[in-house]
């Protein structure tokens, strides 16, 4: 039943004026579509595709693509973590003719990528963030993601050298393991340049709610935070609001320095290109696509944006030293001897996670020296 | 505490500053609303035009440069979406909570649609006025920047709770919303009335709109809005259709937004979820206390389809 629906809503789409009011209604229109090439690619998006943030950071990933041969590339934004992503996803394979398609939202997972997988055996379904595993999940689904956690602590070195009042705000989404890693990195981070930095973390709940991120920034900056990053799919409303107030900025997801040139220090920024150009290479190789595919800084699966002019030279050196040493591999970020917030210990003397280690993606723990809680 | 944090002292303040930079789009949307309520019509389809209006303000300011004219071009886009839910409902068995629910949905959809190439470029803000200037503790005069138009809707909600009781045109609209035998008795047409109330009430929603995208948060994503107008319509039952109602529970919405980030940024921070759910146990509770199963609601126009 949803599939006829879905069918003659997309082919109201392509035919008629007036479905260009109705899917506009629906908010989920699609973008570009093309026909002819042999294998189709599909992009899922969670918010629009130019938020300066997580979306445009993979819609710039599935830009380089399309000058590739043989490729055509059918994009899909706004479509919510619910039932909708599931007739998205029936739609490009059916009407589009997809092979692989990425669902780029934490929430497309479980269970709505899963139950396309069951579905539809013969496409491949590829996720951004942590969830697959092997004894769990079929093979024609997978994950990708990035250890972006290593770009935070980048950001942390530049704030805790550019920080006055020894104080790092953070404007944070829902405390998952890959915002935890951010939030965690951040503060070690500034941590390697003074052992008294604190970082205040405010949780706003959703991915996207552009007034409660303003007031979480406004909030920070009057505790006296002076260098404020963040983890919400759109960082904008947070850089233009505590540059406003004043405050420094790590970027994140994209690079937001044209939004406060002056006041941006860096940024952990995505590089999905990478990435999405190693999976269409081995569909156009024929071979298997891998099901776990992770990278970092030296994989080139992020990067940094270039340093702003209030970065001082002492910060521009701890940075490239620290970089440089990233670049080599096996850079831990979380060490023993850790404790976390509450006093637990989360790594022994001795103890390392590189950041390819597993367990980081179960984080659950704010370390010591973050002012928040999990839950 | 030390020298560049302000404690605890942060939590009134941020109340006070949430409430005045938040509570803005909440009192022009209320406002308009309650226009229209009054004249015994409901509008739902105010969501739509606040974000159409925060698209077209940001659009406008982005080209000609000036944030004014961004404001005033919201504010005829509102009207342009006000009349238009007027007229339609002008005609015979049309039901206006089905086409306000339409509207909001087509408002939405056309802003995303012409709001796209404006989302990366940068607008001009609209203006503040620095009543903090007096103190030399740069959290408070931050919280003191007030906005000219949050000014506005004051003295307006101040204007309109007036004009209901003392004016010609007030005591019409009340006449056409409360009976439309008793309005054609007087020689009054209800519906050309209703017609302008709801233009006049999109309007105010068109500049409730500017404010998000020029002011706070200040700048147009499509995410700009979340909810805000349709809060901003179920805050005019919360105020009994009173206009000096509304501005007090756009106040205490935006302070109430507040409390969850500045209670997180003072080390309070289990349960926030909890917090953000505050201002709307807070309106539950005052609805369930103050209603009755006996009579409508007290102040309700008599004409509204939801109090017939």
């Amino acid at each position: 039943m949803t599939d006829r629906f879905m069918l003659n809503r997309r082919q109201l789409l392509k035919t008629s004026a007036a479905g260009a009011a109705l899917g506009l209604v629906s908010a989920s229109f699609p973008i570009s579509r093309a026909f002819a090439a042999a294998t189709t690619v599909g992009f899922i998006y969670v918010g629009p595709k130019d938020d300066y943030g997580y979306n445009q950071a993979h819609a710039e990933g599935a830009a380089s693509l399309k000058g590739i041969e043989g490729i055509s590339v059918v994009e899909e934004e706004n479509v919510p973590e619910t039932v909708d992503v599931q007739k998205t996803m029936e739609s490009m394979i059916n009407l589009d003719g997809a092979s692989l398609i990425f669902p780029t939202s934490f929430g497309y997972f479980d269970p709505h990528m899963l139950a396309m997988c069951a579905k539809f055996p013969d496409v491949q379904f590829r996720h951004c963030g942590g969830m697959w595993s092997k004894d769990k999940h079929p093979m024609n689904a997978g994950s990708y993601f990035g250890y972006i956690g290593m770009g935070q602590y980048l950001n942390g070195v530049v704030a805790g050298h550019t920080s006055k009042s020894k104080k790092l705000g953070f404007v944070a989404a829902k405390p998952i393991p890959q915002v935890l890693l951010n939030i965690n990195s951040f503060l070690l981070g500034a941590r390697s340049v003074d052992p008294t930095i604190t970082c205040q973390v405010i949780f706003t709940g959703e991915w996207s709610l552009a007034v409660k991120e303003a007031e979480a920034t406004n909030a920070l900056v009057d505790q006296g935070a002076d260098v404020i990053t963040c983890h919400v799919d759109s960082p904008k409303v947070v850089v233009e609001t505590a540059a406003g107030r004043g405050a420094f900025v790590c970027g994140y997801h994209a690079n937001q320095s044209p939004l406060a040139p002056e006041k941006y220090l860096t940024g952990a920024e995505w590089n999905w290109a990478k990435v999405y150009k190693m999976f269409v290479d081995d569909l156009i190789a024929g071979t298997p696509l891998p099901n776990f595919t992770r990278g970092g800084l030296a994989d080139g699966f992020v990067k940094m944006s270039p340093l702003g002019p209030a970065v001082g030279e002492a910060a521009r050196k701890q940075f490239d030293a620290t970089l440089a040493e990233m670049m080599k591999g096996g850079f831990s970020v979380i060490k023993g001897p850790l404790k976390s917030n509450k006093g637990a210990v989360v790594a022994t003397e001795g103890q390392a996670f590189a950041e390819t280690a597993i367990e980081l993606e179960s984080m659950d723990y704010l370390v010591e020296g973050v002012v928040g809680s999990t839950a | 505490m030390d020298a560049t944090g302000i404690g605890l002292w942060g939590v009134p303040l941020a109340i006070l500053g949430g409430a005045i930079r938040v509570s803005t789009p909440f009192i022009f949307v209320s406002l308009g609303e309650a226009i229209t309520e009054r004249s015994g019509r409901i509008n739902l389809g105010l969501e739509g035009t606040l974000v159409f209006g925060a698209m077209t303000a940001y659009a406008v300011a982005v080209m000609t440069g000036s944030p004014w004219l961004g404001l005033l071009a919201a504010a005829a886009a509102g009207l342009c979406f006000g009349l238009f839910h007027g007229w339609i409902c002008k005609f015979p068995k049309v039901n206006d909570i089905a086409i306000g629910i339409a509207l909001m949905l087509f408002g939405s959809g056309l802003a995303f649609f012409f709001g796209k190439p404006f989302i990366k470029p940068k607008a001009p803000n609209l203006p503040a006025i620095p009543f903090g200037a007096w103190s030399d503790i740069p959290q408070v005069q931050a919280a003191l920047d007030v906005n000219v138009l949050f000014l506005i809707g004051a003295a307006l909600s101040l204007v309109l709770w007036w004009a209901f009781r003392n004016t010609r045109a007030g005591l019409i609209v009340r006449v056409v919303g409360d009976s439309s035998d008793a309005a054609r008795a007087m020689g009054f047409n209800p519906k050309t009335v209703r017609l302008v109330a709801t233009g006049v009430g999109g309007a105010l929603a068109g500049i409730g709109g500017a404010y998000l995208s020029l002011y706070y948060p200040g700048s147009w994503t499509e995410r700009i809005s979340s909810g805000q107008g349709l809060m901003a319509v179920a805050l005019v039952i919360f105020a009994r259709w009173n206009p000096l109602g509304c501005f007090a529970a756009a106040l205490l919405f935006g302070g109430a937004g507040a409390l969850g980030p500045a209670l997180q940024s003072v080390g309070v921070t289990q349960g926030y979820y909890l917090f953000y759910a505050a201002p709307y146990i807070l309106t539950l509770i005052i609805m369930i206390a103050t209603s009755s199963p006996t009579r409508s609601l007290a102040g309700a126009p008599g004409e509204l389809s939801i109090t017939k």
